[in-house]
This record gives C-alpha cells, sequence and structure tokens, in this order.
C-alpha cells in the first residue's frame, strides 16, 4: 500500500495523517467549549508567576 | 554540491533573524504581556501563537537531525514515533492532562513541575528531588540539541565541528540569557513559524527528487537488499518494513531499539516533560487548550513526520542520484535491479587501481583510511582484500559499500558479475561516513538548492533556541526555587537576591556540560546517533521517575506521598541501574562494567530502561498507596474541590481520627 512494503508501516503512515486530522476535527469542533471564570487562585497564581519570572 | 563556505549573503541573514528574535522579544517584554495579562487582564493568546510556542519547544534539533539520521537507517517504521508523538503528545497531553494540569497547578500555587508535585504530595523531598533530577540531567537532552545545530553547521558550511559547536552555543546563549528564558510567546511563534516553513519546503522537495509519493516510497521499498549486513543481522528487513520481531536472538534487536527505545521511550516520555508540562498552567481555561490541539498536530506532523521520511527517502535520493563510487564487483545482490555489492577502489596517479582499506577499532571506530596495491594470483584475477585483526584488536579490511549499479560507460559492459569494474551509488549512511547524526546534514547540502541551506539552518536555529531556553529556563528553577529555596527557605530579601546568582551559576554551568557533552561525544565518534540516545535517555528517565506521581497525582485521590516518593525512587533507581549496567552501549560509556551484565541474553542489553523502569515505579506507586495512609481528606478538597465526595477510604481514615469531612 502507498509503495510501501510492510502494512504495519503502512498503517503508522496512515495513522499519522489520521490522527493529525483528528486533532483539527477536535480542535473545530470545540473551539468555543471549556470557557471558564477565572477564580481567586488563578490571579493569585499569575501574579506569583510573574514574580517568579521576573525573578530570573 | 557543497554549500562552501559561509558568504557574505548567509552571515547577513542569520544576524537579521537574530535581531528580529531580540526585536520581538523586546516587543513582548515592552509590552508587558505578562501571565497575568493573558490569565486575568482578558489579553487574548491567539490559539495559534500558543501552539507554536508548545511546539517549538517540544520539538528541537534533536529530533530532526538526530532522529531524522536514525530514520535513515532503520526506515519508515520511526513513523509510529511521529503518530505517538501526536496521538500521545498532543491529543492525550492536551485533552486529558492539560486542564487538570492547570487546575491544580493554580490551586496550589505551584510554578515549576517539581514544586507541582511535591505540593500534591506535600514534600519538600519530593520537590528538591525531582529537581535536581532535572538539573542534573536536562543538561544531557540540551548537549542533544546544541550537537544537532552543531553538525548541521559543520557538514553544510565545511566548519570545523569546534568551531562550530562554539559558535551555536554563543548564540544560543547569548539569547537564553538575554530574554530567551521569559518564554515570550510571540518570539517563539515566529521561531515556529520559520519551523514549519523549512521544513514544509524539505518534504516537497524530498518528494519531488525522488519521483513522487508512490513512487518515492517504492524506489526506498525496492533497495531493501541493499540493507547493510551489519542491520541485517540485528533484524532490519528494508526501510519500508519492521524489523524481526521476536526475543531471544540477536535478530530482534532492532524490533527492540525502534519499539523500546525509540517509539515507547519518546513517544511516552513526552507526557512527563517538565518544560513542556508547565506550559499547561500559563493557559486561561481548556478551551485555548482545545483550541490549540488542531494547530499542535499539523505542526509536529510537519515537523517529526517529514524529518523521519525525508530522512527515509534520502536512500532513495542518493541511490538514484548521489555521487558515485567505483570499484570491483564482489557480489551481485540482485541482478535484475543491478544491486551488487562493491569493494571500493581508486586510480593511483599512475593509473593503477588500488583497493580503499580502512582501519577500525575494537569499539567500532574508525582509526584510519588508506589506499594499497591490489593483490593478484598467478592468472592476474584480483584477490579479496583479506581482513585482518592484529593484537590489539584493531580490523584491517576492504572499504565495501552495497550500491546500484550505474547504467552509464565506461565501467559497466552488457552484464556484470564478480571482479569487474564498475560504478555505482550507495545509501545515505555510506555517504555520511557512517554516522548517522550527518545523515540530514549531508543530504540538505547534497540534495537541496543553496538557499535552502541557510533557511534551513534557521530553522534549526529556531529550533534550538526555542527549545534550549525552556530546558534551561527549567533548569533554572529546578536549582533555584525548587533546591536552592526548599533546602534554604525563601523569602528574605537577601535570600531572594543570592537565589538569582544561584539560578546564573545553574544555568551556566548547565549551558557548559552540556558544551563539554557535545564536545566529548564527537572525540568518541559515537557510530549510531548519540543525539537520539541522548534524548532518549532524559525522556525515559523522567517518564520512569515522574509519570506515576505526576499522573496518579492528577486523577488518584488516594495516591499518597509515601507512594509518590518510593515511586520516583525505584523508577529513578531503575533506570540508573539499567543504564550503568546492562543497556548497551550506554553501560560501557558509564564505565562502571566492562560489558552488560546481561550480555549473553539476547535483547535484553538493547531493551530500554523505560520498559522495566516504568511498570516497577507504576506497582510502588499503587501497592505503597493502597498500603499506607490516605492523604488528609482537607488538603484533597484544596486539590479538587469539584469532587465534592472524597474517597470512602480517606472519609474512613478521617473518621477513625476523628475528623470530619
Amino acid at each position: 500500500m502507498l509503495g510501501i512494503q510492510d502494512p504495519i508501516v503502512a498503517l503508522a503512515y496512515v495513522l499519522c495523517i489520521a490522527s493529525t486530522l483528528l486533532c483539527v476535527v477536535y480542535a473545530w469542533r470545540n473551539w468555543n467549549r471549556g470557557d471558564e471564570t477565572v477564580e481567586t487562585d488563578d490571579v493569585k497564581w499569575a501574579k506569583k508567576e510573574d514574580k517568579v519570572e521576573e525573578g530570573l | 554540491m557543497i554549500l562552501a563556505q559561509i558568504s557574505f549573503v548567509d552571515i547577513s541573514i542569520v544576524l537579521l533573524y537574530v535581531f528580529a528574535t531580540a526585536y520581538l522579544g523586546w516587543l513582548g517584554y515592552r509590552g508587558t504581556k505578562t501571565t497575568t495579562d493573558y490569565l486575568v487582564a482578558g489579553r487574548k493568546v491567539h490559539p495559534f501563537v500558543m501552539a507554536l510556542s508548545y511546539g517549538a519547544t517540544f520539538i528541537s534539533t534533536s529530533a530532526i537531525v538526530g532522529f531524522g539520521g536514525v530514520a535513515a537507517m532503520f526506515g519508515m517504521s520511526l513513523l509510529w514515533l511521529t503518530f505517538c508523538n501526536i496521538f500521545v503528545g498532543i491529543f492525550i497531553a492536551f485533552i486529558f492532562l492539560g486542564e487538570p494540569t492547570r487546575r491544580i497547578g493554580h490551586r496550589l500555587d505551584a510554578h515549576t513541575f517539581p514544586e507541582l508535585l511535591g505540593r500534591r504530595y506535600q514534600s519538600k523531598f519530593i520537590q528538591v528531588f525531582a529537581g535536581l533530577v532535572i538539573a542534573l540531567f536536562m543538561p544531557l537532552y540540551g548537549a542533544a540539541v546544541l550537537i544537532g545545530g552543531t553538525e548541521f553547521l559543520s557538514t553544510a558550511f565545511q566548519m570545523d565541528y569546534t568551531a562550530a559547536l562554539l559558535v551555536f552555543a554563543v548564540i544560543v546563549a547569548a539569547y537564553v540569557f538575554y530574554g530567551g528564558l521569559k518564554g515570550v510567546m510571540y518570539t517563539d511563534a515566529m521561531q515556529g513559524t520559520i519551523m514549519f516553513v523549512g521544513m514544509t519546503t524539505l518534504i516537497v522537495y524530498t518528494y519531488a527528487k525522488v519521483g513522487g509519493v508512490v513512487a518515492g516510497h517504492q524506489a526506498l521499498t525496492d533497495l531493501k537488499d541493499l540493507v547493510p549486513s551489519s542491520l541485517t543481522a540485528i533484524g532490519h528487513r528494508g526501510w519500508t518494513a519492521m524489523p524481526q520481531f521476536g526475543f531471544g536472538s540477536p535478530k530482534y534487536n532492532l524490533w527492540w531499539i525502534v519499539v523500546s527505545t525509540i517509539v515507547m521511550g519518546v513517544g511516552i516520555g513526552v507526557l512527563a516533560q517538565p518544560q513542556l508540562v508547565v506550559r499547561f498552567m500559563t493557559v486561561k481555561s481548556k478551551r485555548e487548550l482545545n483550541r490549540a490541539v488542531g494547530v499542535g498536530a499539523v505542526f509536529i506532523l510537519a515537523m517529526v513526520g517529514v524529518a523521519y521520511m525525508s530522512g527515509s527517502l534520502s536512500n532513495a535520493y542518493f541511490a538514484h542520484h548521489g555521487a558515485l563510487f567505483q570499484g570491483r564487483v564482489i557480489k551481485v545482490v540482485n541482478a535484475e535491479k543491478n544491486h551488487a555489492l562493491l569493494q571500493v577502489m581508486k586510480k593511483s596517479p599512475g593509473g593503477e587501481w588500488m583497493d580503499a582499506i580502512k582501519e577500525t577499532g575494537k569499539d567500532g571506530k574508525t582509526l584510519a583510511s588508506y589506499e594499497q596495491a591490489v593483490h593478484a594470483d598467478a592468472s592476474g584475477k584480483w584477490l579479496p582484500v583479506a581482513k585482518e585483526t592484529s593484537d590489539a584488536g584493531v580490523v584491517k579490511e576492504g572499504v565495501i559499500v552495497p550500491v546500484v549499479l550505474d547504467q552509464t560507460e565506461p565501467y559497466l559492459p552488457e552484464k556484470i558479475g564478480p571482479n569487474q569494474i564498475a560504478q555505482g551509488r550507495s545509501i545515505s549512511i555510506v555517504y555520511a561516513k557512517g554516522v548517522s547524526d550527518q545523515i540530514i546534514p549531508t543530504f540538505i547540502t547534497t540534495a537541496m538548492p543553496k538557499w535552502f541551506g541557510v533557511v534551513f539552518l534557521l530553522t534549526l536555529l529556531s529550533a534550538a533556541m526555542s527549545t534550549l531556553s525552556s530546558q534551561f529556563h527549567t533548569v533554572g528553577t529546578a536549582v533555584g526555587r525548587d533546591v536552592f529555596e526548599t533546602v534554604a527557605g525563601r523569602k528574605a530579601d537577601a535570600k531572594a537576591n543570592r537565589t538569582i546568582y544561584v539560578v546564573r551559576i545553574a544555568i551556566l554551568l548547565g549551558l557548559l556540560v552540556a558544551v563539554g557533552i557535545g564536545y566529548y561525544v564527537k572525540k568518541q565518534q559515537f557510530m549510531v546517533s548519540i543525539i537520539a540516545r541522548a534524548t532518549a535517555i532524559f525522556f525515559g528517565l523522567c517518564a520512569s521517575t515522574f509519570l506515576p506521581a505526576f499522573v496518579g497525582g492528577l486523577f488518584w485521590r488516594r495516591m499518597t506521598r509515601a507512594g509518590a516518593t518510593l515511586s520516583m525512587l525505584s523508577g529513578f533507581a531503575v533506570s540508573a541501574f539499567w543504564l550503568a549496567f546492562v543497556k548497551m552501549p550506554e553501560c560501557q560509556v558509564i564505565g562502571l562494567v566492562k560489558k552488560s551484565l546481561l550480555a549473553d541474553r539476547p535483547n535484553w542489553p538493547v531493551v530500554d530502561p523505560l520498559f522495566v523502569a516504568l511498570p516497577v515505579s507504576i506497582l510502588v506507586a499503587i501497592i505503597v498507596s493502597v498500603m499506607t495512609s490516605p492523604p488528609e481528606a482537607a488538603h484533597l478538597r484544596k486539590c479538587f474541590p469539584s469532587l465534592h465526595k472524597v474517597h470512602p477510604s480517606v472519609r474512613a481514615h478521617e473518621e477513625r481520627k476523628g475528623v470530619s469531612c
């Protein structure tokens, strides 16, 4: 298949493209899902993270 | 075609790229687009930028040059690693691990990977231990990235390897010290874009050079009887076939190398990469992760998919377009396809044919190459070059290469046969002088247009800079925050200043160690990709040490501090033992033993430490957690507030202690 001698290698070739398509379709279908409100922990974490980065 | 010396235009383009990188970094810094801006002030990171930034950090010169070269030797079976990189490294990592990591990291106020583990299990020891493992072994991975760029620079521009290593290290170090550590996403995204353009161009050219997609694959399939005997002996069955599977015989070695070390070691190891895990914490919500999945997958396919395909197909290119070897046929491998083994010969200035000879040390390194007069019998018939082994173990033999015989005059009359002078083209590893790390640089400089050499150099610079900056960012935080501050305590201003010095010294030392390893391995001239080996060691070590504690910490409330601690210690100890005493050739390089303890038991010495250490660390995590007291309910509620019900065993334990859940 596809000029490839071993079906297991041909399967890997196809799966590489198929898994990429799966990710693209997943991203497209869930483009607006999963948004959340920012909580106190998030704010606290972000401010601390900036301090940690500043320290570097 | 060789790209020759670096021209003024080449230097100008590289400098332009460096300035553009610095300018984007400065813009990002000046725009104060901090984590707080992204998470709290509502500034949006385009998913394209986030995904490219993650991908540029993930993919380095190691994947492109090191693993690309391995694919040229072992073939398209490496595509299973590409599949793992996409399905495990993007799909599973982003969708199943990303959001829980972000949530628990924010709740526990963790800012590094060791801190995440330490706070989840309320253990300073875990944080310090994880920090030490990262600080000590990350430079090995850093060295792999440096060597990848250096090999290309030295091969493509005919630079001395040591000079190329220093040039590459100075450029990267300047970037890391002046802004790269802040991990400005737009700089990463620019580097990711350059990498994408470079690699996409490479695959288009490669397929065009070998006659198209299916025709190119078929041309590669047709070369299977030219696989060197050293590779067929360990199970190589052609560049478009999986190696021979089985256990208990050396002829299965390649299957275990490809599957246990390359595919599983690196494919699974990515889930516990400290520099990638912390990226999940910087996004605002699951929505950003969902959006980044698509771009991330396309990017990874364009990087590793292209590298492994180009590496494999380079054999088909060289077999039909490579420079010609001349010599006498010593064996016709396939008369129909004109495949033969050629004893390489060269004409002396006097017009006499001379045999090409090489001397190889006991460790497989080529010690000398030269020509000698051909021996003939009484009838004038040339005799084979006798293989001689000296008392010191140095093997002297003729240079024999597999070739596709050239169909043009003057060397090929109507039929081929032994002892007949002929000429032909060989496979990638022959043109790379037996060093797999030089295959991709050799292919680029031979097959691609001159302008692409500079584009590819920028691609590799981008890949190296984005990965190395995050690697040394992780080393800096591991030493400064996870080890020094945890041991010495934090908060005091004087301590904070000392931490900055500790971080800088740690990063500088890490870089020096990486450069030192890069210099040492070249002197050693390891035949099989040191880049791929060093990367696989680090990925496998991370997976065996951290993965059960990390994944258990995210999803299993019953996982205890003792379970996590012993899981990490056992995973690390088994990996270290396997590398030092069993795994070949790593155990010989480390030097504690002269040969693998399991040298007499075929296949075990090539099984990756991950295959043994990860099951051990998983089992230890489960058994010890079940046998020890569960974590406090109050801590679990902090870690998992959305889970109103605590685990029954935790509730029972709290009730026994008289604490209300």
